[in-house]
This record gives structure tokens, sequence and C-alpha cells, in this order.
């Protein structure tokens, strides 16, 4: 079927990515009431990044659920789908024309291409929910040679959560970005020797319950104040030279040691995604990059609006997700010279960063990652901000429990992202990735099948699900 | 396996490439022996990519000759065998008096070499011509032009294919014996064995070591870096054309220069430092240090948070490092070794050059040998599609014929999955990631491959049935990936 013919020629709300931001944004257009909305993404499916991120700590604050990235992104284009929304998949925008200075109130033209051709779409107002992409060694010029075995993490994500490729085993990582040290757990449960995380500020730079549950739980290194100052293989990495820093970020001489590794993994920032918006001349922040907006979202250019990574950086997907449902909010009230809502940016900053402190227990049941010790005088639990991180360190101090997530053979020889229902004791953690290594499932697979369950004498029964579909299901 | 040939050429970067398809034209058996698995793998794939006009080079030389004559083809060349090429013109800056004198010089040098059209200008037509310029005035040369100098290699190459020269990648020269017939027999590390009546040496920075296998010692290259860092694609608003510094005495290179790329980026560069080795392709703290300071100091308007990568290219000079500056290019049939044509040196303007002086290769043979002309010589080659490049009214109806012209892969140089099913098949059979990023320019961007290399890598493994873990980089050696995770 041609799917551009089933297209209309103008659309009162157009949404670029269909990311967690892009599907919130057009399902908020639709809940204020546009009439039509349409979403462009040149992925194969919906998700964006998300379907990349298997594991755990999606959907807490959105919907009050502990999710992997490919079942809150299957929500999110279910709510999106539900809401009345068009989705035109592997679609890639090339270009935005702004409506003319004398005619302002001419709509905004989008042109496109995918498979079915070249097209010139009309809309009231575009939402630009590009995301970000990362920062890579380019960027950041590191000396040395050109080997192969030098990645980004979100690269490294890719192959091993998707393609099914495994980049190295023996891994360095720099930087510690929630990214990194994500993949630093991942890598170590498929079996890599993650050998250290280098991390040029003095403290870690992701989430505190990253650094709990990623590295520590996986006894990975941490250097802080230190980067990779060399680069060292001819075809395929052989080591990277790693050197303490200074106050300037240079590497300080005499410090050098050698860390032999056949894969270096960069966590080194990400950068927000705007090529698209600068075909339309959206105003960019000097240092970030991101695309300047005022309170309500809406950037220099009458109608334009961003969301998400696009716009800035932000530490969580369920942040994402709201913000882009409030710039698909106020694109309909800006049609029909309605009120606009503020964004409250400062909402979006307040889980710990940087190492647990010291004797506690760094809660990873949100992303606010409570610091919870417990007071010998009073008998109880401080630092955390609900009941459920006093039970969480109780339970930790006692037979600590993770989210098992992990990905299963498919018959087809891809992936499929699985987890446990509820949380299974940590230490078992390994074998039953093992015992799920050996499986191979047959397609089709809905997100929700049970695939296997482990029981063992505490009742504390782990029942494997898929948590995403199979691509043919 | 052994094989006859007429003609064994050593080495498949630029000046390989071109002496091949120079004698492609006549009735030879001829072979290319490459170490890598691509063409342009060397000096030819890592340099400034410019098109020299030739007034930088001593009167009289070879390299002033070779250069000039090869500028003076070179679009019409580029033309027949679809190569990106732009006649931008250049800059030569002058910072003080000095500098002014030396570029009076460098005119007058330029003017005894052929070269048209150079000129003083001073600090109001430099303004105008690259606004944004620092200095007090300069030299414009309007016949310097841009380059895709990996396309260049691969038209070549492709070219002399079609019509009938034999390429083979990762056959390295391991020796080089002569039989009774006055015959050299030459191995590679493919285990293959050739004999041929001429060996013609390009191999670059080992070109010393291919004439000692042949029998004829006495030459040394001595390898010298430069390094260069890759801005992002801001040529359009910042650099119309090639911006050198006046030259100074003595270094072996033209000064750390910016240059706009045919993709619209700027490179910056290179440095000069001899090194011992010549694979050593690292950048080093000390030089991407001072380097990016330096081109500021040309163009101030560039940024640090404009650069998307480093890369590392090596001179074959002849200079010793004591001597410095420029020794000419050797280009002969040895006498104590008939059959055997040197050419050793060629560092810039080698690419330039290169088509005048696989022509001077042609006369040596043709001096000894009378050549035959093919009747059926093509003399044109038609690349792959470059999407990017068309109108929209040409890249619809690209999609209305084939849908894979409809699908980006590569995000940053808007390359479509078309493209890249074009690059991997192609007509040499270089396979690796590499071989692909500069026939179809994906993975060069902002982004360094984040968005592409996956779905390259995929398309590889699900359509073309390539295992995952024999995906190389480069050559061997440079394998990308571990196998699978389950």
């Amino acid at each position: 079927m041609d799917r551009k013919n089933t297209l209309k020629e103008k659309y009162d709300v157009l949404v670029v990515g269909a990311g967690p931001g892009g599907l919130a944004a057009a399902k908020g257009a639709r809940e204020a009431g546009a009439e039509s909305v349409l979403i462009l993404e040149r992925d194969s499916r919906a998700g964006g990044i998300l379907n990349q991120c298997v594991h755990d700590g999606f959907g807490i604050i959105r919907y009050r659920q502990q999710l992997t990235g490919p079942e809150y992104a299957l929500k999110a284009e279910k709510e999106a789908e539900q809401s009345g929304v068009e989705l035109l998949l592997g679609c890639h925008v090339l270009r935005i024309d702004r409506r003319g200075d004398d005619a302002p109130d001419e709509p905004l033209v989008v042109t496109a291409i995918c498979a079915e051709g070249l097209m010139k779409i009309e809309a009231g107002a575009v939402i630009l929910a590009t995301g970000c992409r990362e920062r890579t060694r380019g960027a950041i010029a590191i000396p040395g040679s050109r080997p192969a075995g030098v990645f980004t993490a979100g690269v490294v994500q890719n192959l091993v959560n998707i393609r099914n490729i495994m980049p190295g085993r023996e891994v360095v990582i720099l930087g510690s970005g929630d990214v990194g040290m994500i993949m630093a757990r991942r890598l170590s449960l498929e079996g890599a020797d993650v050998k250290a995380v280098i991390e040029v500020l003095p403290e870690p730079a992701g989430l505190s319950r990253n650094v709990s549950q990623c590295l520590y739980d996986y006894n990975i290194p941490i250097f802080c104040s230190h980067t990779v100052s060399r680069i060292i293989g001819k075809g395929r990495l052989a080591a990277v030279e790693i050197s303490e820093i200074d106050e300037e970020m240079k590497p300080i001489r005499g410090t050098e040691r050698i860390i032999e590794c056949d894969t270096l993994v960069l966590s080194v920032g990400l950068i927000p995604e705007n090529e698209v918006a600068q075909t339309v001349g959206v105003e960019l922040d000097e240092k970030t990059n991101g695309m300047m907006t005022d309170r309500y979202l809406e950037t220099n250019i009458p109608g334009v609006f961003a969301c998400g990574n696009a716009r800035r950086i932000m530490d969580l997907a369920d942040f994402v997700s709201e913000q882009g449902e409030l710039a698909g909010k106020n694109a309909v009230a800006r049609l029909r010279n309605n009120g606009m809502k503020a964004w409250d940016e400062t909402r979006t900053s307040s889980m710990a960063k940087g190492f647990p402190e010291e004797g506690v227990v760094t809660c990873t049941l949100c992303p606010t990652g409570c610091q919870v010790r417990y007071n010998e005088d009073l008998g109880e639990y401080e630092g955390n901000k609900c009941k459920r991180g006093a039970a969480f360190a109780e339970q930790e101090r006692v037979a600590p429990q993770r989210i098992l997530t992990t990905t299963v053979r498919l018959s087809d020889g891809g992936l499929l992202p699985v987890r446990s229902v509820s949380p299974v004791h940590k230490e078992k953690l390994p074998e039953m990735i093992r015992e799920l290594d050996r499986i191979t499932l047959e397609t089709p697979v809905k997100c929700g099948d049970e695939i296997m369950r482990f029981e063992d004498e505490k009742k504390s029964c782990g029942t494997i699900v898929a948590a995403a579909d199979s691509d043919n299901s | 396996m052994r094989t006859s040939k007429d003609v064994v050429i050593i080495g498949g970067g630029g000046v390989g490439c071109a002496v091949a398809r120079e004698l492609s034209q006549y009735k030879l058996n001829i072979v290319v022996l490459e170490k890598e698995c691509d063409v342009a793998g060397g000096i030819s794939g890592r340099n400034s990519a410019v098109v020299h006009a030739g007034f930088n080079n001593a009167a009289g030389s070879l390299m002033a000759s070779l250069c000039v004559e090869g500028n003076e083809g070179f679009e019409k060349l580029c033309g027949q065998l679809d190569v990106p090429y732009r006649k931008t013109g250049k800059i030569l800056v002058a910072f003080d008096d000095e500098d002014m004198e030396t570029l009076r010089r460098t005119i007058e040098q330029g003017r005894r070499n052929g070269c048209k059209g150079l000129r003083i200008i001073d600090e109001e037509e430099l303004r105008r011509i690259v606004p944004g310029v620092e200095g007090i005035g300069g030299m414009y040369s309007p016949e310097t032009g841009i380059f895709d100098p990996f396309l260049y290699c691969v038209a070549l190459a492709e070219n002399a294919l079609e019509n009938g020269v034999d390429f083979r990648f990762n056959s390295e020269v391991i020796s080089i014996g002569r039989s009774d017939a006055d015959r050299f027999i030459v191995k590679t590390s493919a285990g293959e064995e050739y004999r041929c009546r001429y060996l013609i040496n390009c191999a670059g920075l080992s070109s010393d070591r291919v004439s000692s296998m042949a029998g004829v010692t006495g030459y040394t290259i001595f390898p010298c870096r430069g390094e260069y860092f890759i801005l992002d694609k801001v040529a359009e608003q910042l650099l119309p054309m090639p911006v050198y510094p006046a030259p100074k005495k003595g270094i072996g290179g033209l000064g750390v220069h910016l240059t706009p790329t045919s993709a619209g980026n700027i490179i910056i560069g290179p440095s000069a430092e001899y090194i011992s080795q010549i694979d050593d392709l690292s950048c080093t703290r000390e030089v991407m240090g001072g380097l990016f300071e330096q081109a500021k100091a040309l163009l101030p308007a560039i940024e640090r948070k404009y650069i998307i990568g480093s890369y590392a290219g090596i001179r074959p000079k002849l200079a010793p490092p004591d001597e410095g500056g420029y020794r000419d290019f050797v280009i002969k049939e040895e006498e104590a070794r008939p059959g055997l044509i040197n050419l050793i040196g060629i560092e810039s303007p080698g690419l330039t050059a290169s088509i005048p002086i696989a022509r001077m290769v042609r006369s040596i043979i043709e001096e000894k040998t009378p050549l035959e002309k093919k009747e059926n010589f093509v003399p044109e080659r038609r690349g792959p599609v470059r999407f990017r490049e068309l109108n929209e009214e040409d890249q619809a109806r690209l999609i209305s014929e084939d849908p894979e012209y409809g699908e980006i892969i590569c995000r940053c140089q808007k390359v479509t999955k078309r493209e890249i099913r074009d690059a991997i098949e192609n007509p040499l059979g270089a396979q690796s990631i590499s071989a692909i990023k500069y026939r179809a320019w994906a993975t060069t961007g902002r982004c360094n491959g984040g968005y592409c290399l996956t779905r390259i890598v995929d398309m590889l493994v699900r359509e073309y049935g390539i295992n995952s873990e024999k995906i190389t980089y480069r050559s061997a050696g440079s394998e990308l990936f571990r196998g699978r995770v389950k």
C-alpha cells in the first residue's frame, strides 16, 4: 500500500520524531483538540532510543511502574495511537520551510522522503522531538591511532541489545554518564571483562542509583579525575593509556598507565540533534547546541516548538514525555490563540548524582536515588522520601533484589528484550541470565508473554516475560 | 598461483591507479598489487585534498612541471571520471612585509613554472575574497581547486578495471626476483606469483623498500607525518576556498592551512613531523594542542566545537630531516634493472601530478616497447548517484525508480540505502567499512557513524550474509566485532 496516498495535505500539528517526546507531544496535541496530528519517524519503529534500553528504571514517575525501555516505548506508542495520531515510519525529514513574514497565518511546510517518494506536508504547528546524538571521539579529540574497537555507548547498546553483536571482550569505558554505566553492567552480564570506568570529573556524572546498581553491583572500578590520554593499536584497539588530569582537565605527565583492552566505549555526553531545526532557522544555545525556546516551549520561529533532549538533555524519559505532552498542548493553544502553559524547569533535577554516600543504601526503586541510612538510636531508616525506601533498604541489608533485564535469542536470529515481573535475588542474576541464554524463542512473541519461570525456596519467584513485541508480531 | 603479466604495478594509491588507467589504453596485460584492502589506503587518502596550481615548487623541477600539467587537465579528467571537483581558487595570506616579499617571489616562481593568473592582493581584496580571514594582504591563485581524493583513486581504478586491469587487494609484495628471461618474479602475501616485463614501483612510503627488493638500493624514504582536524560542515558560511599561510623556509610542508572539502567540511592542518615508522598514523597530544590555534590565527571564526574528527597522513619524503624542504620526484627506469620503473618521493603535489606522472611512465615504456592502442578503450566512468547533490525533482524521480533512495542510512551526510548498496557492491570488490565510507561518504559526518554504522552492519549481515566477525574497519586485523552476544 502506498502510505503516502493515505496522508492528508495538511495537519494541525506535525511532530518530527517518535521517541518518548514526540509520542507524548502528538498525544498532547490530540487531547488538546487538534483535528489532525502526524508523527514522522525515520526509524522502522516508534520508541526512539528506548528500544535499545532493555534495562528497567523507566516510567516510575509517569506510569508509577518499573518499566524497561521497550515497555515504556510500547505504552507511549499505544497511548498516541489511541488518541488518534497518525504515525509514518521510515520517513526522514529533510527540511522545514517557514511561513512568510508577510503571511503569518500560512502553514509551515515540511519536506520529507520515504520509500514512497518525496513529499511536502503543510502543518499549522511543528513540534521538533528529534532527540540527541552522542559526543564522539572525533569531537573530544583523544590522541592516538584510529583502530577498530572504539565505539560510543549508544552504538554498543544497539549492537548488544538489538543486533546481537558483541563489540569486544575486554572493555574500558570513558565517561560515567548513565548510558556508560548502564553499558558497563550490560557488557558484564554478557560476559565481557569491564576493566574500568574513567571519568574526568571528581565524581561520577550519572545518577547515583546507576553507580550503585551498575558499577558497585559488578565490582567495576571507577577512576575519577582521570581521562583516556591515548588510544593504542593498529588494526584493532590494543590498549588505552589513562592519566590523571589537572584542574584544566589536562593529563598530568608521569601519571600515565596502560590498560590493555580491545574495546573503548565512549559515554562522554549527549548533544541535542538539531539538523532539522537549523533548516528552518531555529535559534540554538551557543553552549549546548539545544534549541532555544520560551517558557511555553516555542522556538524563535512562530509555530515551531521543541521538546525533550532536542531542547535540553534530560535525565529521564518520564520528563521528556511530560514536556512533549505540554509542547503538544501548547502548539494547539497557539493555533487557537488560547493561553499556553509554562514549563516548570525546576522539576526535573531532583535526582541524586555522583557517588552514593558511605555506609548508606542508595534506593534504586526510582531515579531519585534516596540515600537511606539506618538510625540505630531511633531504630528506623532515614533519608528516604517515601515508605518504600525503608523497605528497600531493609531488603538490601538482608537479601538485595533487582529486576532482571536481558535479551533472549529469537528463532530469526534477532534478540528479544525480557524482564522479570518482580525483583529477584541479586546474586542469582548471572545464573538466571545464563539459563535464559540457552533458549531460543519461536517468533512471534508479544510483550508480556511468559518466557520462563524461576522458582526458589523463598517463593520469591521470578517470572520472566517478554518486554517487547518481536518484529513480526 | 603463477600468472604472467606485461606490467605489474605495486601500489594502489593515486599514482598507481593513474598509471594503471593510463596504460589500460594499450594492449597490455596489467595487474595492480595493493597491500591494503582498497585503493587510496595510504598517502592518497590522507592529505588536504587540494588540486595544486604548481607555484610552490622549484622552477625546472619535475614537481613543478608535472603539477602545472596535471592542474590543466584536472577539471576535464574529473568530469570524465565523475569525481567531485571544484575550481575554488586559493589564497596565501601574508601577515607582514616579509611575507609579502615571499609571496612576490612565489608569484615569480609560479610564472616561471607556467602557473596562470597569480597575483598579489591587498588587504581590502583579501577581505572581499575570503571574508573573515586575517592578514595584511596575500596572493591569489585562480587555478587551484578542491576534489575528493578517495573517489579520484576509486574512479581511476574502476576505469582501469573496466579497461581490463586486474586489481589484487590484501596483496603485499614480499619478494621480487629475476628470471633468466629478464622478467621479474613478484611474490605476494596472498600467496600469488606474478612474472612481468615491467615492474612499476608506486609503493609510496614503501617505495624505497620495494626498490631494494627489486635490486636497486640507495633510496631512503623519510616519513614525515602531518596531523589534521576535520570540522563540521561550516565551509559554506566560513571558507569559500583553501587559505594557506605564506610559505616559510625549511619546513617539510606548506604550513597549517584551512581547506574546504567537496562535502562542505573544513579540514585544518597539517603539521610536519619526521617520524621513524611509515605506519604510525597516530595523532599526538602535542600537535593537537597547537594545530587548532594556528588555524584560528588565519580564520578566527572557527570554534573548537566544530571539530568532528582528526586524522594523520604521512609524506614520503626524500629530503632527510636535517635538510628539510623538498627533493624532486624520482621517476625513471633503473639502468641497473631494466624494466624496473621507480616512482619515489611522490609527495605533494603527487595527486595533482598523477596523470602527467602516468604519462611519463607510459613514454618510458614506449621508448623500448611499441605500444598498441586498444580500439575499445572506454575513457569515461560514471560513479553511483550522489543523492544529496540532486535537486528535489531528481530526488523524487530516483525514489520512484528505486524506493531505497527514499531511505536515509547516514543522517549526517544524507546517504541513502541505495548508495550504501552501490558502495557495498563496488566494482573493485573492496570489502571493508572504510570502502563503503569513502565511496558513499557514510560515517564521515558529525556523529562519526553513530547512526549509520549499525544500519550498514545490519545490511551486511542480513542482506549479504556476511558473518559480523568478518567485518573489518580497514584491512585484515581491524575486525570491528567479537562474535554474537548469544
